[in-house]
């Protein structure tokens, strides 16, 4: 069976300082840092996951930037998303209805087929807990989201739940769908910007 | 907010989120505010909901128009210039990564009474109906002349002084009819009046390579258009500049610009909190828009646009069923002083629902009843499902804002490209900066 390939354009929301970048630096590098400022220059990360039947998956994702603060995303950010990942800080119970807002947001602006998980980040502070598992689990099934508990900082549950992710994202779909996402502007039809930078010269013949 | 900022940016067009990202990335801690609760100011694209909002407020969309969400219409009718600064700008800054662009389909010239496309190669001049056959070959002669031209071997100047010598002695020379002249001022050089002819005719030279070479970059026009709308671009760069630590904060009323007793800018006041910052950047529209702002008028009327949003259910007739285009109505052809611009996009790049087209005629206005003006425009459309008309006021700053701080932008002109507008970004930049700009393509890492 040859290797497929897919790419996916995954993009995070949640509440500022639940660790989101965290979580996806995690990911990304397997790094974490204590005392990680907000989110500055790391724009676009990508990482691949390779499932069982060789099958690889590229994740584009897209950071908030710290444009959710103020209520200030753009359309741009939800739009051919493949895939979310809505992130609470399992130590601030106000965070996980912020979390039910992004997902409302992203019912209303995304892409109906869009795969969301839910992330409880910062399980290693479990002894301060103030969400349940089980209320998470439950609004979670109740909206059709995946669900996990996540550590940025140990690693738990990091990796399982972006190749959860990577599984239900449907692969059978025709290309054309990876192609929905943007970025790496190579083998995108229309039109590559990238490519022709010479055509500048003063004495460039001109082409009357 | 009680944190002091270097650049407080007002408002988030294209022009003021290019300098944000640009600030940013230069590590200057930016506050990028908008009072509209969408990215963009004049320069954005609507969803229907918001473009009824914006123009009929009493009104709600009519539900055969289809999804709000599958449309984005822009407030202004322009396209990029494939080989023109606004690329690279973007090529640099590489918020490509977050765009996808598609070509404008067609490039078409009013003459006659008809339209008719304006010829990209030689090859097209020679079957155009443009122009009759001893003309042809005057014409062939001044484009040949053009292509040859170079700077550093007099051999191939003609005699001619590109610096000194007007538009008018080279169409002489080459003995050109004033319709060919209309077609290669207007739709080749994109001049909006006939002002450009009796100046030195180095820059209309810079122009017509700048539309060759445009053309000669994807073939069909010499434009380019962001999928999704050109409301992307100020999302684009306001994400660079996010992502280099500038904070953003839309639907924020900016209530006063307050300055001190020299009238130096200190801050800008939002109900009763006042960001600090030392420096100010802006759009006219936060700092009086031609009245009094912070004791002073800080911006000048120098003319108006007029531009009316068509909403079309048909491509534009005599256009070969183009998915996009751009129509130019030379103001010879109809007894005016500027240019009539048709710019067209249609659901292929993604800004309305299937079988829908858009259309923007605009033009500078002349006289006092505007509507009228684009009169010519509009019956090239063939029938209009809806029409929203707009007239902007044209705004400049009265000073360059080196001695108090308040650096503001110009507003959006009748160009059909974003030339001016980098121009502006270029010029407001050295001002707040006091360098030039420089682009040098870095940054942004790209992990594998």
């Amino acid at each position: 069976m040859s290797t497929k390939q897919f790419q996916f354009k995954l993009v995070l929301l949640g509440e500022s300082a639940v660790g989101k970048s965290s979580l996806v630096l995690r990911f990304v590098k397997d790094q974490f840092d204590d005392y990680r400022e907000s989110t500055i220059g790391a724009a676009f990360l990508t990482q691949t996951v390779t499932l069982e039947d060789q099958t690889t998956v590229k994740f584009e994702i897209w950071d908030t930037a710290g444009q959710e603060r103020y209520k200030s995303l753009a359309p741009m950010y939800y739009r051919n998303a493949n895939c979310a990942v809505v992130v609470y800080d399992i130590t601030q119970s106000a965070s996980l209805d912020k979390a039910r807002n992004w997902v409302r947001e992203l019912q209303r602006q995304a892409d109906p087929s869009i795969v969301i998980a839910l992330c409880g980040n910062k399980a290693d502070l479990s002894a301060r807990r103030q969400v349940s598992e089980e209320e998470a689990k439950k609004y979670a099934d109740e909206e059709g989201l995946m669900w996990a508990e996540t550590s940025a900082k140990t690693g738990e549950g990091v990796t399982e739940i972006f190749t959860a992710i990577a599984k239900k994202l449907p692969l059978t779909a025709p290309a054309s769908r990876s192609g929905a996402a943007r970025g790496t502007t190579a083998a995108r039809s229309g039109v590559d910007l990238n490519k022709q930078s010479t055509a500048q010269g003063q004495n460039e013949p001109c082409n009357c | 907010m009680d944190e002091e900022y270097d650049v407080i940016v007002l408002g988030t067009g294209l022009t003021e989120c290019i300098l944000s990202g640009l600030l940013s990335k230069e590590g200057k801690k930016v506050l990028h505010m908008d009072r509209n609760d969408y990215y963009g100011g004049e320069s954005a694209s609507l969803n229907l909901t918001q473009l009824y909002r914006k123009f009929r407020p009493d009104q709600t969309p009519p539900s055969e128009l289809g999804r709000d969400r599958d449309y984005a219409v822009d407030l202004v009718p322009k396209f990029i210039i494939a080989s023109g600064e606004l690329t690279q700008i973007l090529v640099h800054t590489e918020v490509t990564r977050y765009l996808e662009f598609k070509q404008i389909a067609g490039s078409f010239v009013y003459r006659d009474g008809r339209i008719s496309k304006v010829p990209s190669t030689e090859m097209e001049a020679v079957k155009s109906p443009l122009m009759g056959l001893f003309e042809k070959r005057r014409a062939k002669k001044f484009f040949e002349f053009l292509q040859n031209w170079k700077d550093d071997d007099p051999s191939t100047h003609q005699g001619i002084n590109l610096d000194k010598d007007s538009m008018k002695t080279i169409y002489e020379k080459f003995g050109l009819e004033p319709g060919t002249q209309d077609f290669i001022g207007h739709a080749m050089a994109l001049y909006l009046d006939d002002d450009y002819i009796t100046k030195p005719a180095r820059a209309t030279y810079d122009r017509i390579i700048l539309y060759t070479s445009s053309m000669a970059r994807y073939g069909k026009s010499p434009y380019i258009y962001p999928l999704y709308g050109l409301g992307e671009l100020p999302q684009s760069f306001a994400r660079l500049s996010a992502i280099y630590g500038g904070t953003y904060m839309l639907d924020k009323q900016i209530d006063e610009i307050v300055t001190d007793a020299d009238g130096k800018f200190v801050g800008a006041r939002s109900g009763d909190e006042t960001v600090k910052a030392k420096q100010v950047i802006g759009d006219p529209s936060y700092f009086g828009a031609g009245r009094t702002s912070a004791g002073k008028i800080r911006v000048v009327e120098e003319g108006k646009v007029v531009r009316a949003i068509c909403v079309l259910k048909h491509p534009i007739p005599g256009t070969d069923d183009s998915d996009s285009c751009q129509i130019i109505v030379p103001q010879n052809q109809v007894n005016r002083r500027n240019d009539i611009y048709v710019a067209m996009v249609s659901s292929t790049h993604n800004v309305c629902a299937k079988d829908v087209y858009l259309a923007i005629v605009s033009t500078v206005v002349e006289t006092d009843k505007p509507e009228l003006e684009i009169k010519p425009g509009l019956d090239l459309l063939g029938p209009i499902y809806d029409k929203f008309v707009s007239i902007s006021s044209q705004y400049t700053p009265t000073s360059d804002g080196k001695a108090d701080n308040i650096f503001i932008t110009r507003s959006y002109d009748a160009t059909s490209h974003f030339e001016t507008v980098v121009e502006d970004v270029q010029d407001v930049w050295k001002r707040v900066t006091g360098t030039d700009l420089v682009l040098s393509k870095k940054e942004v890492e790209v992990q594998e």
